[in-house]
This record gives structure tokens, C-alpha cells and sequence, in this order.
């Protein structure tokens, strides 16, 4: 039976097309762009089209093939809940679909009822906000099924709003719905809309999203479940935990994965190996002065890169956790960053986007550019182009030949 | 490829029936009746406009989660429309839209797709829709009012604020009306116009340490005797009658009594409805809380110091004619951080849309009784 078990973990696919970008933080949830060639000179000429956008949204765009999907939520109450799919390359609206939020939709007014950013499979586009609802079309916008997990789970909210994105894995949708008075996470057919499993989850305020640790060789692909208690790997088929890392974690940035190493935010930043079976982990190393502040961490070329409280960008080597260097951004910022050819693409709180080029022995800003409008958002990375959005708009950055 | 799949299945089931749209309005929580809903939605749009009205009639009685199924049908059947240059049904819809007895959501949906290819409408209805039990009518119509009442002075800004208000039960609308009016010398009665209860008798503190009174019955969740006395956190402890004067009905505990860390008190009231009748109960607090009506446990909510706000929760609640007794108990915790030092309330009692719905008679006195 084990055997078994561990041939259908192993059999867990992460669906990856380098052209699309299908969740939070991209494909494996890490911020990172595979085989991209992004614009790293960021400027008016850089921007392939702008368009207008309907009430408020700080979810990221997604890509899925020509199709660039988005979220918002609009209303005085923000009960009203759009899916909207965009050309990528006209930037023309192609449908948009409204719902009504069947759970609480109160936030802080930083926040809105739009912000965990949609996900897909490929097929299918799974919406989520923080009315709990998950709500899942086809690509043609039709709805396919609908679960309105804060009806459900009526205790499960956050009066500051909820923020934490699903992930894909596989066949199942993973939403971590964690709060003080309710919390859990769940495991969502995504053809059917079916419960395949729930767990009880640390009752705290959380506002991390799940990551993938992708599975390779004889390791299976497991899904990784960050709270102030620390992170917990879960078989994503069934939601058995594999492993736990107890030492605690932050609330607000998530976790990443790169080449099988984890890098918590965890008293600055933790580190974990996963050992070759997926079914422990040592740590490697501990690094408090690379804490990251509200963005995720990223990983890239060797090199950690995090983002203090007042703006700083600390890089830090990947294999041993010393601190290399700082380099002053104006922050705050809210949004994850997107690593990319060897680039690092920023966007602040006040619109303010930074192209960086780090290296080993420091990094140099090579273009910045100001969109005049709030960005609390994550860009995503697709087809060689960068899409970000604020609450009124979205731009396509992409070089113009 | 889906235009083919949904012509044969036109062709194959005729026109939708009310079988269809009863199909839509029975799915449930979870995935309950999602496979079938798809197939129904899917022949109701291959049927075409002929189904949007019978759609929309369909969302009285439906459950939020059906009114999506619902809605996505007539949207799918709308946009298909506007795309091949179509125009929507627009007197049937219009018809639907000027119905009061309509779903508020429904009604709004159709309203909103009929402007998109006649944006004319808006002038020509908002401004009949200041008392429309829609809020989302309601809030435009006030709008208006509210844009002409700016471009006027004196007893006409006045007049145009007033008939403001008969229709505003938004927050933000209610207080940028009652300010002009106080401005300019007028009364104005925000505790009436939103239906806050202010009259409580509360009792505490009882112990809250580390949070462990939150699931503690202490004596008030048996019986609520207004005349007893009982062991409380700091020494005996006896209900006491407070009123508060805030516009927004906040009962504030850390002023009025104490702001006991680690605390918890019992406030109750009694509310007189004039029928039996099914309400909203607006609560905001800062705090962990549980809610009482006639004796049975309607919503609890372990949560501290989760920012508050009016109408933060949204409580369904049965009245009976005549006296209803409400009992909350908010407790507080020992965070020191100061944005976790409120210790407060406020309740309200409404319709669906925000609305007061005003008792025959409050007071703070409740019946002796037992929960």
C-alpha cells in the first residue's frame, strides 16, 4: 500500500508552459519567469497597450495562451465579484462576468475583496477572494461550478480582509482560508468543484499563499502550507501531511521553492532540503538580516533578494545565507517582485517600477519608470512581456520589436 | 468549438423550460448540482433572449449561490447578443427592471445590461428609484440628489438633502447628508435613521484571562435577572443601565465602565417588533462576541482586535411579535499594542437593504427568563 501511495504522490504533475503564467508568483508559485525575455528598460515606449479596469483589484493578472484573466471587486459593499479575460495582445476585453460575494466582504480599506490573485489549469480559471468565495469558469467565462466557501465556513473571515491566493496541482485547487475564529485548508476537485480533502489549520490571522515543492525523481510533488506556526507539506491529492516545520513563519510574505530548497520567511529567512524520498527536510541555514518585509522572497542566479520594511533590497548567497549586499528602492512595497533574465522587475506602492540587474558583488538599477497609480499587485511574466495592474488599470510592458 | 456543441443541443432539446432554470435555483453548498446546472445553463442559452426574463424571475426566493448559476446563464445569453450587434428585449426588461417586487439583484442586473447599449436610461429611471428596495437604486438616486444639492443654496439645498435622506442607507451617503444638514442648522437623528439600539444594561466584568472565559457559561447565559448580583473578575457585579448619545449607537465599554484586560462583560436589551419578521442584526466590535436572541445562540465569533466598523457582521435573525430579548457578550483580551485597546459595540437592527426597521418599543429592561 505504501508503494502504491507513493507511485500516485510521484504521478502528480505541475503543469508548466513557460509562455503562461497560471497563479500567484507564476507556474511553481516562486516568482520566477522561466525562459523569458522581459522589457528591462521600462518606460512609455515599453507600454503595449493600457486599459481601464472596474472597481478595485490587488490580484495579478494571470496568462493563460492569448488570454490575460483578471479580477476586481466593485459595489459600496464590494459584494460584486468580476472575472474579466483580456486580448494579450490588443488588451481588448474580451468577456467579463460578474457574481455576487455569498460570504463576508469587509476589508481593510487598504485591502479590497479582490486580492487573492485567480489561478488555472490550463482549461479552467479558478477565481478566489476574500469573500471566500471560489468561484471556476471555463476560459470562455461560463461558470463551471461555484463554492462559496465563506457561506460554508461562516467563521472563517477576517474583518482586515483575506489575501491568500490558491495554487493548482495537479487536479486539485488548494486555498488555504485561515483566520482567528476558523481556519483550514482545502483541497478542491478542478473539474467537479468536489471537496477531496480539508484540514484543520493553526487558528490565526494569515495572509500567505501555498507553493509547490515540484516533485523530481523519486520525490513526489507536494504542496507547502505557510502559517505563523511554520510550514506544512501536504500531499496535494489528499491532503496528508508529509512533513511539518515547526519553528514558525511570518503571516504576510510566502515561502519559495527553488531547485528542491524551500526558503521560508522565517525568522528572516530559514532554509530547508528536502531530503531525496520528500518525506523529511534538515534546514541549511538561517539568515535573520534578509528578512523580507510584506513581499515574497525570490531566489534567482544563486542569489536570495528581499525587500525590507524601508525599501531596501537585500541580496543575500543562496547556498550559505550571508548578506552580499543592499541596494536603496523607494519603497514601501506590497507587491512580489518577478526574477527573469537575470533581472529583477519592482513595483512600489506609488507605482514606481525598478528594473534591477543583480550581481554577485552588487546590483544596479537599470530603469525605472512611474506609472502615477497605487500598485499593490504582483506582475505576471508571459510571452516576453510583463503585465501589472493597479485598481483602475492594466499595462503590458513588452520591448517594442 | 462550443458554438457547435450548444446549436446541437438546441436542436436536440428545443426551447429551455422552467425544468432548466429549476435546476439552476436548486444547487447547493459545496459542488451540490453543478454538473447538472452546466447542462441546464447551456440549454437555456442555446434558447436565447426568450429565457432572460423567466431567468430573472427566477432569483426571488434563490439562495445567493443559485442567484451566481442564474446570473451567469442570463449574462452568457446577454453577451452572446451584444457581440453579434444585437439589442436586449428592452421594454420586457425595462418592464422587469421598473417592478419592485423583483429581486433587487435581478433587477439591477437587467439595468445594468440594457445601459450598455442605451445609457440614456440611467437619467431617465434613477430618479425614480430614491425608496427602490434595491440599495444599489437607492445609492444612485441619492447621488443625484446629492450633485444637485451642491449646485444649490438654502432652503433648496436643504429641501434636496432631506429628500437626500428618506432614501440614503449608506453610510457614507447618510453622514455627507446629515453634515450639510447640521451645517446648516437642521436636527437630524442618525441613531433613528440607522435603527442602532442604545439603551443596554451590561453587566461584568467576569474573567477573561489568557481568553479562557470566551467558552465559560457564566450566570447571564442561564437567566438574565436584571436585579441579581454575582461574583464577578474584580468583586461582586450587578447590570447597570447605560444610554449612549453617539450617532453611530457605540456603546463604548472601555469608556463607560472600564477597559478591564482580559475581561468580559454581558450587555442586554430588549427589542418590541411590531410582527413576527425576519431581520438583519448589524453588530460592529473590535472584540470576540456572542449573540443571544430569545434565548438561543444566533453567531459567535472568536476574533480580537481585527479592526471594527459598522455593519462589520450580518446576523439573519427571526423576530416575534412582540419583546425580543438580545443578549451580546463581548469580551475583551490583554494584547498591550495600542490599536488593541478598544472594548466596544454597536447593533442595529434592519431590512436587507440597510434600512432601520424601527421597534414599537425599546427598552433596556429585559424579561427575567432563562436561556
Amino acid at each position: 500500500m505504501k508503494r502504491i501511495a507513493f507511485l500516485l504522490l510521484a504521478a502528480v504533475a505541475v503543469s508548466v508552459n513557460a509562455a503562461d503564467w497560471k497563479q500567484f508568483r507564476g507556474n511553481l508559485a516562486n516568482s520566477i519567469a522561466v525562459g523569458e525575455s522581459l522589457p528591462t528598460e521600462l518606460s512609455g515606449g515599453s507600454i503595449s497597450w493600457k486599459v481601464e479596469l472596474p472597481g478595485r483589484g490587488l490580484s495579478g493578472p494571470i496568462v493563460v495562451g492569448d488570454q490575460v484573466i483578471l479580477t476586481a471587486s466593485s459595489g459600496y459593499n464590494e459584494d460584486r465579484l468580476h472575472v474579466m479575460s483580456f486580448d494579450s495582445e490588443t488588451g481588448e476585453r474580451q468577456w467579463e462576468r460578474q457574481f455576487q460575494a455569498t460570504g463576508r466582504t469587509i476589508c481593510h480599506e487598504k485591502m479590497c475583496v479582490a486580492t487573492p490573485t485567480p489561478a488555472s489549469d490550463g482549461e479552467r480559471i479558478f477565481s478566489f477572494y476574500s469573500s471566500n468565495d471560489l468561484i471556476c469558469t471555463d476560459l470562455a467565462g461560463d461558470l463551471l461550478w461555484y463554492r462559496g466557501l465563506g457561506e460554508e465556513f461562516p467563521n472563517a473571515s477576517n474583518s482586515l480582509g483575506m489575501s491568500s491566493s490558491p495554487i493548482v496541482v495537479g487536479s486539485t485547487v488548494i486555498a488555504q482560508v485561515e483566520a482567528d475564529a476558523e481556519a483550514f485548508a482545502i483541497g478542491v476537485d478542478a473539474a467537479t468543484g468536489d471537496t477531496k480533502w480539508r484540514i484543520e489549520r493553526p487558528r490565526r490571522a494569515n495572509w500567505t499563499s501555498p507553493t509547490i515543492l515540484p516533485g523530481e525523481g523519486g520525490r513526489p510533488t507536494l504542496a507547502l502550507l505557510q502559517s505563523s506556526a511554520g510550514l506544512t507539506a501536504v500531499d496535494p491529492e489528499t491532503g496528508d501531511v508529509v512533513w511539518d516545520f515547526t519553528e514558525g513563519a511570518s503571516t504576510t510574505p510566502s515561502s519559495s521553492v527553488v531547485n528542491g530548497r524551500i526558503y521560508i520567511p522565517s525568522h528572516g529567512i530559514t532554509t530547508l532540503q528536502v531530503t531525496a524520498d520528500g518525506q523529511s527536510f534538515e534546514q541549511v541555514w538561517n539568515s535573520p538580516v534578509l528578512s523580507p518585509a510584506t513581499p515574497s522572497a525570490v531566489v534567482m542566479d544563486g542569489m536570495t533578494f528581499s525587500v525590507n520594511r524601508s525599501g531596501a533590497l537585500a541580496a543575500g548567497d543562496a547556498e550559505s545565507g550571508k548578506r552580499l549586499w543592499q541596494l536603496r528602492l523607494k519603497g514601501p512595497f506590497s507587491s512580489s517582485p518577478v526574477a527573469s533574465n537575470g533581472h529583477l522587475f519592482f513595483f512600489n506602492e506609488r507605482g514606481v517600477a525598478f528594473v534591477v540587474k543583480p550581481e554577485k558583488d552588487g546590483g544596479t538599477i537599470v530603469s525605472q519608470f512611474d506609472l502615477e497609480e497605487t500598485i499593490l499587485c504582483s506582475p505576471a511574466a508571459a510571452d516576453n512581456a510583463l503585465y501589472i495592474r493597479s485598481d483602475g488599470h492594466m499595462w503590458k510592458f513588452a520591448d517594442p520589436f | 468549438m462550443k458554438i457547435p456543441v450548444l446549436l446541437i443541443v438546441a436542436l436536440t432539446s428545443g426551447t429551455a423550460s422552467a425544468d432548466d432554470i429549476d435546476v439552476l435555483k436548486s444547487v447547493g453548498p459545496g459542488s451540490q448540482g453543478a454538473t447538472e446546472a452546466r447542462a441546464a445553463r447551456d440549454r437555456l442559452a442555446a434558447a436565447g433572449t426568450d429565457n432572460l426574463i423567466p431567468i430573472l424571475q427566477a432569483f426571488e426566493g434563490s439562495s445567493v449561490l443559485a442567484q451566481n448559476w442564474l446570473r451567469s446563464a442570463f449574462e452568457g445569453i446577454a453577451d452572446a447578443e451584444i457581440k453579434q450587434g444585437n439589442y436586449l428585449p428592452k421594454d420586457e426588461l425595462l418592464k422587469f427592471v421598473m417592478d419592485t417586487q423583483g429581486s433587487p439583484q435581478a433587477r439591477r442586473l437587467a439595468y445594468e445590461w440594457l445601459l450598455k447599449r442605451t445609457p440614456e436610461l440611467e437619467a431617465e429611471l434613477i430618479p425614480k428609484m430614491l425608496l427602490d428596495p434595491s440599495p444599489e437604486f437607492r445609492r444612485d438616486a441619492v447621488k443625484r440628489l446629492l450633485d444637485q444639492a451642491e449646485q444649490a443654496s438654502g432652503d433648496d439645498a436643504v429641501g434636496l438633502y432631506r429628500e437626500a435622506l428618506k432614501g440614503a442607507v449608506h453610510e457614507d451617503q447618510v453622514t455627507a447628508v446629515s453634515k450639510a444638514l447640521r451645517d446648516a442648522g437642521e436636527e437630524v437623528d442618525l441613531q433613528k435613521h440607522f435603527g442602532f439600539l442604545t439603551s443596554w444594561h451590561i453587566i461584568g466584568p467576569f474573567d477573561n484571562k489568557e481568553k479562557k472565559g470566551y467558552p465559560i457559561a457564566y450566570p447571564p447565559e442561564s437567566a438574565i435577572d436584571l436585579a441579581a448580583a454575582y461574583d464577578g473578575q474584580m468583586g461582586e457585579v450587578k447590570w447597570q443601565q447605560y444610554v449612549t448619545e453617539d450617532d453611530y449607537g457605540l456603546m463604548n465599554i472601555a469608556d463607560e465602565i472600564e477597559n478591564y484586560k482580559g475581561s468580559l462583560m454581558y450587555a442586554t436589551t430588549t427589542y418590541n417588533s411590531g410582527r413576527s419578521q425576519d431581520v438583519q442584526f448589524r453588530l460592529g466590535t473590535p472584540n470576540a462576541w456572542k449573540l443571544w436572541v430569545n434565548g438561543d445562540l444566533v453567531f459567535e465569533r472568536e476574533e480580537y482586535h481585527r479592526s471594527t466598523r459598522m455593519d462589520q457582521y450580518r446576523i439573519p435573525v427571526s423576530l416575534k411579535a412582540g419583546n425580543n430579548v438580545i443578549m451580546l457578550k463581548v469580551c475583551q483580551n490583554e494584547q498591550d499594542e495600542p490599536w488593541a485597546q478598544r472594548y466596544q459595540f454597536q447593533l442595529r437592527v434592519c431590512d436587507r437593504t440597510g434600512s432601520a426597521i424601527a421597534p414599537v418599543k425599546t427598552t433596556a429592561s429585559a424579561a427575567k427568563g432563562s436561556h
